[in-house]
């Protein structure tokens, strides 16, 4: 069997005496787009980050194609192929869309200086794989002008450079209008077909089984669940499953472990 | 967007500083046309605001980096100390020189770790390094100064302070200094890693930048340019004060923001802050020069720094 692209093991992330993340194990395939549900609190923003080596885990190990890494940071994260579009854009809003598009990659040449036309000609080019067609915007607006979805479509363009491997995207649909969410989940679609990983994190169970090939449920700290489309059929079933758990004590945590 | 409608825009806080330059100069040579048509008034300009031009333009990667550093003053007394003290003993000049930059960066390094690895506001932390830095010169010197003679004749002197065609050597140095810092802050990774930690630090360590390395930077900027400040300003002078720097304090950070660098980081203009020097270092000039007592000079500071900073509030609006 093919080794799984990213695989996280036993990973805990303790803050203070809260466990945030208590051993999670999760597997991410090539081409698979896996929907991460759990409600408030589940662990789903701190699973997150330590996927993209902004949080470090408290123990656990981090699996890149079979190979395990160690001093996991951002850097190295995006290094290895795994690019986040975080909740909040991770925008710069004084800068121009290119500055954000290349943000912590930039396009430099010896002694660290900028290639800036050559950040302007693929900004344009990701731009428009990205889909925006109005003719105001350019590589040079600043994104601070920029409305809501167009936001997500720099911080999407950014992640689509460097054919990234995993796409992490977190509550994309969010605060988004209907045409705005059908775009990112044709941005999904297409990323599937192109061979990509997606692990699509949402809070709306029904945006995330309409994408999903495989759901991962989150709670309080542990998996849940994980079940492919195939054992789920419809979005009610994963609410049903979702509504029974909600209403249950915290899943064999041992006493003084929460506050 | 036209590249030439491009140019102007991404420059408009500079072009704004800029234009209150010149229309200052053009009320001060009304004033007094006779005075304002001379070499002699720009040549005493230009002999003192190059020291100027190493303090503002770190600090415009300090604040563009949303920090501020507060103890430049005292840096650069500390630093000019050093080459002071390389040069009493006797020592080659330029050993002096190299004291005198390896200290102000040692400082700048130190003030910076202390900031960001203690998570300290830098108003608060760099104003209070700044008074022990100056203590400790207070303390080692009780007020004496040191008288560097030996300096006049010297090969440092003629190169970094002599004259070229009427024009101070310093002017020149000021002005490649500030060329080289606007290229670093316009078309570096640098620079624009100052910008993306100033505009928004969580999203650019999500990125993978260096946030709290890139804060260290800005501090070790500002300690080296201290340092060449020090340095050239004890040239000039032949000697040493223990309040060395101390005058720079108000008119720099006048300077930075009249120059168009917002206190809110993610942006800034070098070229702006060394056009806001340039109009500071003339307001004492022109409001002499044009015939009234020095009494009015700091009234006249006050008044155009706010009539500056209502011109860029205006011309540069804020995103958020």
């Amino acid at each position: 069997m093919a080794k799984p692209l990213v695989e996280l093991r036993g990973i805990i992330k303790a803050f203070g005496r809260v466990r945030a993340l208590d051993g999670v194990d999760l597997a991410i395939e090539c081409g698979e787009v896996v929907g991460l549900v759990g409600d408030n609190g589940a662990g789903k923003s701190t699973l997150i980050k330590i996927l993209a080596g902004v949080l470090p885990p408290s123990a656990g190990e981090i699996l890149v194609r079979g190979q395990s890494v160690s001093a996991w940071d951002a850097a190295r994260a995006r290094a290895a192929g795994i690019e986040t579009v975080f909740q909040d854009r991770a925008l710069a809003v004084q800068q121009s869309v290119m500055h954000n598009i290349f943000m912590g990659r930039e396009l430099a040449g010896r002694f660290g200086w900028l290639k800036l036309s050559e950040e302007r000609r693929e900004a344009e080019r990701l731009m428009r794989e990205v889909g925006f067609t109005s003719k105001d915007l350019s590589p040079r607006s600043i994104v601070g002008r920029l409305s809501g979805g167009e936001r997500q479509g720099v911080s999407i363009a950014r992640a689509l450079y460097n054919r990234a491997a995993l796409i992490v995207l977190d509550e994309p649909t969010a605060a988004l209008s209907l045409i705005e969410t059908a775009k990112v989940f044709g941005f999904v679609r297409q990323a599937r077909s192109a061979g990509r990983s997606v692990l699509f994190v949402g809070h709306n169970i029904h945006h995330v089984h309409a994408i999903a090939d495989r759901f991962v449920v989150l709670d309080r700290g542990r998996i849940a669940l994980s079940a492919s489309r195939g054992e789920l059929p419809s979005a009610e079933a994963l609410i049903t499953f979702m509504e029974r758990i909600a209403g249950r004590p915290a899943v064999a945590a041992p006493a003084g472990d929460r506050v | 967007m036209s590249p030439l409608r491009h140019l102007l825009d991404v420059n408009r806080a500079p072009l704004g500083t800029l234009a209150v330059f010149v229309v200052m100069m053009a009320v001060f040579f009304f004033a007094d046309p006779r005075v304002f048509s001379q070499w002699t008034i720009y040549r005493s300009v230009l002999t003192t605001l190059p020291v100027a031009l190493f303090l503002v333009v770190p600090l415009v990667f300090v604040v563009t980096a949303g920090e501020i550093d507060l103890s430049f003053p005292a840096t650069m007394g500390f630093a000019a100390w050093s080459f002071a003290l390389v040069v009493h003993a006797g020592l080659s000049p330029w050993l002096a020189v190299a004291a005198g930059l390896v200290t102000g960066t040692l400082l700048g390094f130190a003030i910076g770790s202390l900031v960001v690895r203690f998570n300290l506001s830098s108003l608060v932390a760099t104003l209070g390094m700044g008074f022990v830095l100056r203590g400790v010169i207070q303390i080692a010197n009780e007020g004496m100064p040191i008288a560097l003679t030996s300096l006049g004749e010297s090969g440092l002197r003629r190169i970094a302070a002599g004259f070229v065609l009427d024009v101070p050597a310093q002017a020149l140095w000021g002005l490649g200094f500030v060329i080289l810092a606007a290229l670093l802050y316009n078309r570096h990774r640098f620079g624009i890693h100052v910008k993306f930690v100033g505009d928004n630090a969580d999203s650019a360590r999500e990125m993978g930048i260096d946030v709290d390395g890139v804060r260290i930077a800005t501090f070790v900027l500002v300690g080296l340019g201290a340092a060449l400040a020090g340095i050239l300003s004890t040239l000039i002078n032949y000697t040493w004060w223990p309040t060395a720097g101390e005058g720079y304090f108000l008119p720099v950070l006048a300077s930075v923001f009249v120059g168009g660098t917002p206190t809110w980081g993610g942006v800034g203009t070098v070229a702006g802050g060394a056009t806001g020097a340039l109009i500071v270092a003339f307001i004492e000039t022109g409001v002499v020069g044009a015939g009234l007592s020095g009494f009015y000079v700091q009234f006249f500071d006050g008044v155009v720094i706010i009539l500056a900073l209502i011109g860029h509030r205006w011309n540069q609006p804020r995103y958020r």
